[in-house]
């Protein structure tokens, strides 16, 4: 009696597997993880009602169909072929940038001058851009004063674009006052990099 | 009264998921019942479904930065989509019921990845910052 019901156990998972596949429409799903932009590693864990595999290597992937859980290494060229066209339809990568301010107020510096024209020509060369600004101050003054001049900072960055020529619903400005610090300092130091915006642009 | 009130700003506040990047071929969005041609600039919104036809090939951007891109004969539904871009605090899941998707992940994924997943008609993904692409076909091809 015992050994039935170890039996019944073992064989409910991969039949309940081919079931939820058939119910799919005989469906066949594939896998595979890619080499990170970045360089770091990365992994994907694929659960289903078999099991669990975890894609952890650059090509790694799973092949998955009506009685069969294939696992294997795909190449740069079986991915073009099967995935090309969902590839080549990836919106371009968000890119980050940091604006510094002078002490106390919402002008730039004379270098995030210089970053802010880079910024701006990229913005044009995007289609649909988005832009989020965040404000942020040093620790010099104090917290109510240092919200209100982290937003005057992030929305002279968005004037700045507006005034370039981007729609002006498309910049979303915020100011983080001095809650997050680039560099941490006591209180009331005055600190370059502290007295920034932070802008991701998608 | 106040019922009545509650149920249309839940149908109206339907949250901005993202935004359309690029688009080629045809391109729907469904969204409510309707459907409406996907081009660039049109905004993603939660619960929309993203279909693509026989040429056609669609890449958006979430709020977090997520890359999602899909192929022809796709249909990908954006099922769950929270994201708060001061705290890059949220979460997301993401169907893929036909065709072929590919995904960077983004801001939620790398601080929380917990809160995100990708499934398929028998399958769930979760994902440790990567990128990654899935394919969904009928079975027949190969």
């Amino acid at each position: 009696m015992k050994w039935e019901t170890v039996v019944r156990i073992d064989l409910r998972f991969p039949l309940l597997a081919v079931a939820v596949l058939l119910a799919a429409g005989c469906a066949s799903e594939r896998v595979v993880l890619l080499p990170s932009s970045d360089g770091r590693p990365g992994a994907v864990v694929v659960r289903d009602a078999g099991g669990e595999i975890r894609l952890d290597r650059p090509y790694a992937a799973t092949a998955r169909r009506v009685g069969s859980n294939e696992t294997y290494q795909a190449s740069p060229e079986h991915v073009e072929e099967r995935f090309g066209a969902a590839l080549a339809a990836q919106p371009m990568r968000p890119k980050s940038y940091i604006l510094y301010f002078e002490v106390g107020s919402n002008q730039l510096t004379a270098e995030s001058q210089a970053e802010f024209a880079k910024l701006r020509s990229e913005v044009g060369e995007r289609a649909a851009a988005e832009v989020m600004v965040i404000g942020h101050t040093d620790t010099v003054g104090n917290a109510q004063g240092n919200d209100a001049l982290s937003l005057k900072r992030a929305e002279s960055v968005r004037d700045l674009l507006v005034e370039a020529g981007v729609a002006g619903e498309k910049v979303e400005a915020v100011g983080r006052g001095e809650r997050e610090l680039l560099v941490p300092t006591a209180d009331e130091i005055d600190e370059p990099k502290n007295r920034r915006v932070e802008i991701n642009l998608r | 009264m106040l019922l009545v009130l509650g149920i249309c700003g839940t149908a109206q506040a339907a949250e901005s998921a993202g935004m359309i990047k690029t688009s080629k071929g045809m391109v729907t969005l469904e969204r409510d019942g309707q459907k409406l041609i996907a081009v660039v600039g049109t905004p993603v919104l939660v619960a929309d479904k993203l279909r693509t036809g026989s040429d056609g090939a669609v890449g958006v951007t979430l709020r977090d930065s997520t890359l999602l891109s899909a192929g022809p004969n796709s249909l990908i539904t954006i099922d769950k989509f929270a994201f708060d871009s001061t705290t890059t605090d949220g979460r997301m899941s993401v169907g893929v019921r036909k065709g072929t998707l590919a995904v960077a992940s983004g801001k939620i994924a790398k601080k929380t990845p917990e809160s995100v997943d990708f499934h398929t008609p028998t399958s769930v993904l979760g994902v440790r910052g990567t990128e990654f692409v899935i394919e969904v076909g009928d079975g027949r091809e190969d």
